[in-house]
């Protein structure tokens, strides 16, 4: 068994001397993570661009003038217990009447012919978020069925604005949906390119070693004693990498927060700051793992020789 | 100590570089190879060490069939031969004490054997004032004595020495001949391929003459005869 500090001190020395190979190494690592961070900041652009659209779409029942409000209140409850349904707020017809009052102040003909009437012309209405924009459908033939069941004959419900908002809710399911998609394949295809050019870059540091890893083994050193520090190597090019990236997003984040938050929607320094610790974790795997598995793959190839 | 029995090798179909070799040699002998370039003494070698494999025959290291041998097992058995070559093939990223201390540490030895036993190695080669150069910092001279010190470092069975003064003047052929004879003396086997008229006549041990593959004169104190 290598003692592993050798191998540690080994690759470290070997990274100190191998000077600019080792450099462009870490350049090109670099390039990788930056691109793995650009993208997970996107996603949060692209997430939190999608939720505000989530979030602007709802269905509203609208109940008959007369509707008893302990039957409004069963269908809220009922409402609630589905798995589907992420929030249900209920307005009563006279908070109803008062926000149509508030909107309309200064339209004196409406308002006017509003106290003509006055009783209450408006009903409550029930306000349902769903917890994804597809189960809509679900809620709806919901309410549909229980109506019967919670009203008998005389429905209670006036309307349920799904119906009218059917088409426009279908289409932003399917470009969510179809962004979701269009992201991810971006994001693996981007990933996949910088994965191999990585890989490619650290086959060529390696393919220089490649004289030396022969004489390594004809000195009688194992195999593991050869891959140790090549792979040791492979893990400081992507510790470097990692630091250079967080570092070159750290000015790059402070500007988009200053200038681009409203274009955005998102405050790109708040953002980077706060996912720091996360961010960091993921490109320092990243960096690691894309090192030391390219080193192992490389020098698979002179160790068999 | 090493077999070759009827070993042949063939490179693309019609290059012979071995042509039924049989050869024995017995633990403390100092074999020279003879031949001129193209000989086949090289391919000999690299049998011995695995490097290459023949098309028929078997290479036995004592009882062992090399050939048979599984990576791991070979990496056991290189660690009982030393091996010099005529490009000297040191690690260039790696300083003189370096270079020796990878040899050891290949086989396992401890930190403070390596502290301990570089130095006095370095010393035995001449090399104390360049312990910390680089082999681009040295003299052919200089980097055949310090692959000397690394092949004798974990006092191998057997050294192998391919053309080792290749590349080196008089005075540097003289010096490493008296070194490999020094080992010899000690009871280390060395195996000696070279194509240097001087160097053989100054050994006066056992000559083995190749040409196109084949063993022509095998003479117990022999000269250079070609």
């Amino acid at each position: 068994m290598i003692p592993l500090k050798r191998i540690i001190k080994s690759g470290f020395v070997n990274f100190r001397r191998n000077g600019v190979v080792s450099w462009a190494a870490v350049l090109v690592t670099t390039i990788t993570l930056s691109v793995i961070t650009a993208l997970i900041l996107l996603q949060a652009v692209l997430h939190f661009s999608l939720d505000q659209i989530k979030n602007k779409v709802d269905v509203t029942i609208y109940f008959n003038v007369k509707a008893p409000e302990d039957r409004i209140l069963a269908l809220k409850n009922s409402l609630v217990k589905l798995p589907e349904v992420a929030e249900v707020s209920y307005t009563t017809a006279e908070d109803a009447l008062k926000d149509f009052r508030l909107r309309h102040q200064n339209d004196y003909p409406t308002i006017q012919a509003l106290d003509e009437i006055k009783d209450n012309p408006l009903g409550g209405y029930l306000n349902v978020k769903a917890k994804e924009i597809s189960q809509y459908e679900t809620i709806a033939n919901f309410l549909k069925s229980n109506n019967t069941l919670v009203s008998g004959s005389a429905s209670i419900i006036d309307k349920v604005n799904y119906y009218q908002n059917k088409l426009v809710i279908d289409r932003l399911n399917s470009i969510i949906s179809g962004a979701q998609k269009l992201g991810f394949l971006i994001t693996l295809i981007l990933v996949v390119i910088s994965i191999i050019i990585t890989f490619n870059t650290i086959r060529l540091t390696i393919f220089f070693s490649k004289e030396e890893i022969g004489i390594m083994r004809l000195v009688g050193a194992s195999k593991m004693g050869i891959r140790g520090p090549f792979m040791i190597e492979g893990a400081i090019y992507g510790i470097v990498a990692s630091l250079i990236t967080m570092l070159l997003f750290w000015p790059v984040t402070a500007w988009l927060g200053r200038s681009m938050t409203g274009f955005l929607g998102i405050n790109m320094r708040d953002y980077y700051y706060s996912n720091l610790v996360q961010i960091f974790a993921i490109i320092l795997f990243s960096g690691i793992l894309l090192g030391i598995i390219s080193s192992v793959f490389a020098i698979r190839k002179y160790l068999n020789q | 100590m090493i077999y070759f029995n009827n070993v042949t090798k063939v490179y693309n179909k019609d290059l012979v570089a071995l042509d039924d070799v049989t050869l024995t040699v017995s633990p403390g002998e100092f074999v020279s190879v003879v031949g001129h370039s193209g000989a086949g003494k090289t391919t000999l070698v690299k049998m011995i060490l695995a490097e290459d494999t023949p098309s028929s025959g078997t290479v036995f290291f004592e009882s062992t069939n090399v050939h048979k041998l599984k990576s791991h097992d070979l990496t056991k058995l290189r660690r009982r031969i030393g091996v010099v070559f005529q490009d000297f093939k040191l690690l260039t990223n790696k300083t003189a004490y370096e270079n020796i201390a990878f040899a050891m540490e290949a086989v396992g030895k401890s930190d403070q054997e390596i502290a301990s036993d570089v130095p006095h190695v370095l010393e035995l080669v001449d090399l104390g004032s360049r312990t910390y150069h680089f082999p681009h910092q040295m003299s052919g001279g200089e980097k055949q004595r310090l692959a000397i010190a690394r092949a004798i470092i974990n006092q191998p069975e057997l050294i192998i020495a391919d053309e080792p003064t290749g590349n080196l003047d008089p005075i540097n052929t003289y010096e490493v001949v008296q070194i490999l004879k020094k080992i010899n003396d000690l009871g280390t086997t060395v195996i000696l391929t070279t194509h240097n008229r001087g160097v053989i006549d100054s050994v006066g041990k056992r000559v083995i003459t190749m040409e196109k593959g084949k063993i022509i004169r095998d003479d117990k104190e022999g000269k250079y005869v070609i």
